[in-house]
């Protein structure tokens, strides 16, 4: 193999180096694991990730309504806090716990990959135990039970401290991925990634550009929720002039922070076109390289090259991959050569039609997002968001809107990748566990499938009660409102 | 290459400190919710139970996720190893461990009976389970595994239930037990509180003979040395001094010293995860029968740098991290205890709270009680 491309670690091998030149893997029985082991990293970190961006994004906007609730010693912000609070405690909640089978799955699965990664992958992750999730956490808890207990001051601290916290581990959680999404500051020492320059790691463009476009992606889901909300509250005409405040702020907070998404994505599509050629050419299934090119909103056929039909805005693709109108955006024919060339044999093309549609899926949602919240912020500005019921109405339906878009980015960013597990060092295929038995994966996908489908129900019904609530003063709620993390 | 191993010396030794913090801290946590049933009588005794660590159990689970997110990036290869051959072991851990996290939360939600009560069974079963895991888990780490020569575990999760590790669950479980309760009898007052400081009596003696138990156990078995280990009177001799701090706990409770009480049984804690570590030590897996086939601090470690930027980071964090959470614990260092007066009075019947749809007044120093 050449390029210091890896192909058997130390724990794939278990020091057999004899029946292990790089092909132990190839067995059916690790095939169906590996299968397997895919779809769980694939369901649990997508369920993850439904209530991460919520998290983050509520995060902020729970702490701006306290901050104006202090600033301006307003008692319906403070309503308002507690009541979106709520929200958030009890989304926090899962979001918490299904965070750490994550962690835990990269030995448990792809223990292959953990040794390989380890120096260089691992130290981000414990970094972001160790600054964001203490963070986080102990002051959450600070902020539930603090209350009346710490100055107003203090208590408004603590707010704006767990959503730096939640931030903050977005950051470290993308620092290693974006490093399997193009690798730097490494090099590859006995078949292991070695790390020789961390601020490689932490400085990297798909870092930066990943964390800007995801934080920025969770604003939008916490606004969109919070605009939904609000709406339906509104238009059960509770609290009117309450949920319109809610309202406006929330459509305002939504449409700058999609603009900032959409910028953003924009710019990792331009990283995407220099680093992940592939990845590009499959977001369009473009086969043949070309100049100007056309960007498709739909494909009705197959992705084989030769549609039925298609809708094609001219040069959009070329605009997205390097900012001009002519510019030239490779292909999947050419592509694979090139790369069968580099790494040797075998296929570099992910699997088209989830990158296709994946990819439509998040930009359509982006467009429908920067519409919905331009009409509220057009809406809010003249002080007539209570007023227009389709805005209402559409706005309860865009409440979606935001979690189809991060699925499918995450889908996008990470089937996309496939074959690669580390973009050009690793394969997916030479990652996972090569002693854990497909009954042992298949019994374990269940049990999380299971366990996630029932917590997922609850959560919801939970969600949506809460949502349905009165907007009470917490001093009147005979239930407190924000020390919900207990009993 | 002295430099190196000590770095790996020091990490090695930084992990067992994460592991001790947590079952310092989490260990009280588990053992609240373990010895819960037994000494509440209604639903206000059970939310003065679970509001006694509401404030800090998250906080205390994240040294956990420290622990194994240092063990990946500075022995990737033991990371791999016991995650993935633990396999079963640590997916009925985290099972646990998520319907905990949420029974928490979910708890109060719904105004029901049945909906408490199954959310206080979850938050049970949820601090059952990886009580007696960790034990039975680090009992089977220290008394040595069936390795391949490649220092691959294949035994799967009957291979772990090696019957000493099961005596291991129960001693952690006992040891973790006896931790809740007086982490009560210091946090409570009333009859929790009382009944917690009984239910110490009991368990100090059920600690101190497992843990005896499994000492005695281990040192007879014995497991071939690996060059470089540390005296084998080192790890004897810190959990014989854990069991004399289970004993002075168990003292300590009995004089109504409930602060020192539980001083001492977390230094027991922190004594017998250092006796695990030390015995360990410089294995971090290590075979119960042919010593070279175990993986070692050296071999199991990351690279240099790594293990560099994460001292630095360490050193910068550590420090803060044990500042804020202490300021956690003084923050809510009030006892919790049922309303003075009202309807709930001291000795309340087992159904519940009178005049109330089964909502119990909220017990004096909780959140929400004295702040608007
Ligand atoms: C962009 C953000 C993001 C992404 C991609 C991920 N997470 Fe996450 N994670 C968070 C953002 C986050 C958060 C916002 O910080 C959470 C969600 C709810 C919470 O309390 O913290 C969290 C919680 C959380 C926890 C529990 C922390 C606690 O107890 O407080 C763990 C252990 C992980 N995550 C681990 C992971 C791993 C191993 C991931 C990779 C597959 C991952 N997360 C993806
Ligand atoms: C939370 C947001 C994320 C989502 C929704 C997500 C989703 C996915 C999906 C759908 C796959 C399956 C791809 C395939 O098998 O074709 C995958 C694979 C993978 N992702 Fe992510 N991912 C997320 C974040 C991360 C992060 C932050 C990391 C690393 C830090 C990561 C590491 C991996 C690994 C190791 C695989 C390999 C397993 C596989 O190929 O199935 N992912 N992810
Ligand atoms: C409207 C224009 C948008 C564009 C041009 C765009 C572009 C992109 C691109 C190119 C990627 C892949 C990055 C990579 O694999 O390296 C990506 C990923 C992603 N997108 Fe978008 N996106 C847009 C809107 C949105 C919206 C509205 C959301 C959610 C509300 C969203 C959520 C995500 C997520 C969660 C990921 C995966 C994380 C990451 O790689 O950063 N995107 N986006």
């Amino acid at each position: 193999m050449t390029n210091g491309q890896f192909t058997g670690s130390r724990a794939a091998c278990g020091g057999q180096e004899a029946d292990c030149a790089g092909i132990c893997l190839h067995d059916e029985r690790a095939v169906s694991a590996l299968e397997l082991a895919r779809w769980q990293f694939g369901l649990t970190t997508v369920f993850h990730f439904f209530f991460v961006p919520v998290t983050i994004g509520l995060g902020v906007v729970v702490a701006s309504m306290q901050t104006f609730a202090y600033r301006r010693e307003d008692e319906v912000w403070e309503r308002l806090t507690a009541f979106f609070g709520r929200l958030f405690l009890i989304n926090l909640a899962v979001g918490v716990v299904t965070g750490i089978v994550l962690e835990f799955q990269f030995g448990m699965n792809w223990s292959s990959y953990s040794v390989f990664v380890g120096s260089i992958f691992g130290a981000p992750l414990a970094i972001e135990g160790l600054l964001a999730f203490f963070l986080e956490s102990t002051f959450v808890g600070l902020w539930v039970f603090g209350k009346g207990k710490l100055s107003p001051r203090v208590h408004l601290a603590t707010i704006w401290v767990t959503s730096a916290g939640t931030i903050l581990s977005a950051f470290f959680i993308l620092a290693a991925n974006s490093w399997m999404q193009h690798p730097v500051g490494y090099e590859v020492e006995h078949g292991e990634a070695v790390l020789t320059d961390f601020w490689a790691v932490l400085a990297s463009s798909t870092l930066w550009a990943s964390f800007l476009h995801t934080v920025s992606a969770a604003f939008v889901t916490a606004g969109g929720l919070v605009l939904g909300i609000a709406a339906w509250q509104i238009r059960q005409g509770r609290e009117r002039a309450a949920f319109g405040r809610a309202a406006r702020f929330a459509a305002i907070f939504t449409l700058a922070s999609v603009l900032v998404t959409s910028v953003s994505g924009d710019l990792q599509g331009r990283l995407m076109e220099s680093q992940q050629p592939m990845k590009m050419a499959a977001a369009e299934a473009l086969y043949t390289t070309t100049d100007g090119a056309s960007f498709s909103m739909l494909t009705i056929g197959n992705l084989s090259g030769t549609p039925v039909f298609q809708v094609r805005l001219p040069h959009v693709l070329s605009m997205i991959a390097d900012l001009s109108w002519n510019g030239q955006v490779k292909g999947i024919d050419q592509l694979q050569a090139s790369e069968t060339a580099t790494y040797g044999k075998g296929s570099y093309v992910p699997v088209l039609w989830a990158t296709y549609w994946s990819f439509r899926t998040m930009v359509g949602m982006g467009i429908l997002l920067v519409l919905l919240s331009a009409w509220g912020a057009l809406l809010a500005r003249r002080k007539r968001i209570g007023e227009s019921r389709w805005f209402l109405r559409a706005a309860m339906a865009g409440m979606a809107l935001p979690f189809l878009a991060n699925a499918s980015g995450w889908v996008f960013t990470e089937m996309g990748r496939q074959p690669w597990l580390v973009y050009g060092l690793l394969k997916t295929l030479h990652g996972v566990s090569p002693t854990v038995s497909t009954v042992d994966v298949a019994a374990t996908l269940v049990g999380f499938v299971a366990l996630y489908t029932a917590i997922g129900v609850v959560d919801a019904v939970l969600m949506v009660r809460a949502a349905r609530r009165d907007l009470v003063a917490p001093e009147d709620d005979e239930h407190p409102v924000l020390p919900g993390i207990v009993y | 290459m002295a430099e190196f191993s000590d770095l790996n010396t020091a990490w090695f030794a930084i992990i067992g400190l994460l592991w001790a913090g947590y079952f310092f801290l989490e260990g009280f946590d588990f053992g609240v919710a373990v010895v819960a049933p037994i000494v509440s009588r209604d639903d206000l005794d059970r939310r003065i139970c679970l509001n006694a660590v509401g404030p800090t159990w998250d906080g205390n689970e994240v040294w956990l996720i420290v622990a194994g997110g240092a063990t990946f990036a500075a022995f990737p290869l033991w990371y791999a190893k016991l995650f993935s051959g633990f396999y079963l072991a640590l997916f009925v851990v985290l099972v646990a461990l998520i319907a905990r996290g949420v029974s928490f939360e979910f708890r109060d939600k719904v105004d029901s009976r049945s909906w408490r009560t199954f959310w206080d069974g979850a938050n049970l079963l949820g601090s059952l389970v990886p009580a007696v895991v960790w034990g039975a888990a680090f009992t089977d780490l220290v008394h040595g595994l069936p390795l391949d020569p490649g220092g691959t575990y294949r035994g799967g999760l009957v291979g772990l239930l090696h019957p000493v590790a099961l005596v291991g669950g129960l001693a952690s479980l006992a040891l973790f037990s006896l931790h809740g309760a007086v982490f009560l009898a210091l946090k409570t007052e009333g009859t929790v509180r009382d009944r917690a400081v009984r239910l110490v009596r009991v368990l100090v003696p059920a600690s101190v003979v497992l843990l005896a138990a499994v000492l005695g156990w281990l040192v007879h078995a014995g497991r071939p040395s690996v060059g470089g280990s540390l005296p084998a009177a080192v790890p004897v001799v810190l959990a014989l001094l854990a069991a004399l701090a289970v004993v002075g706990t168990g003292v300590l409770s009995a004089r109504s010293r409930p602060g020192l009480a539980f001083a001492a049984n977390g230094l027991a804690i922190l004594l017998v995860t250092g006796a695990a570590f030390s015995r360990l030590f410089p294995a971090v897996l290590a075979s119960g029968t042919v010593a070279s086939h175990g993986l070692t601090i050296e071999s199991a470690s990351a690279g240099h740098l790594t293990l560099v930027v994460m001292s630095v980071v360490a050193a910068i964090f550590t420090p803060l991290v044990l500042l804020y959470q202490g300021w956690t614990y003084w923050v809510f260092r009030q006892r919790l205890s049922r309303p003075p007066v009202g309807p709930a009075a001291a000795d309340a019947p087992d159904h519940g709270v009178p005049g109330s749809s089964g909502r119990a007044p909220r017990p004096v120093g909780l959140p929400g009680e004295t702040g608007r």
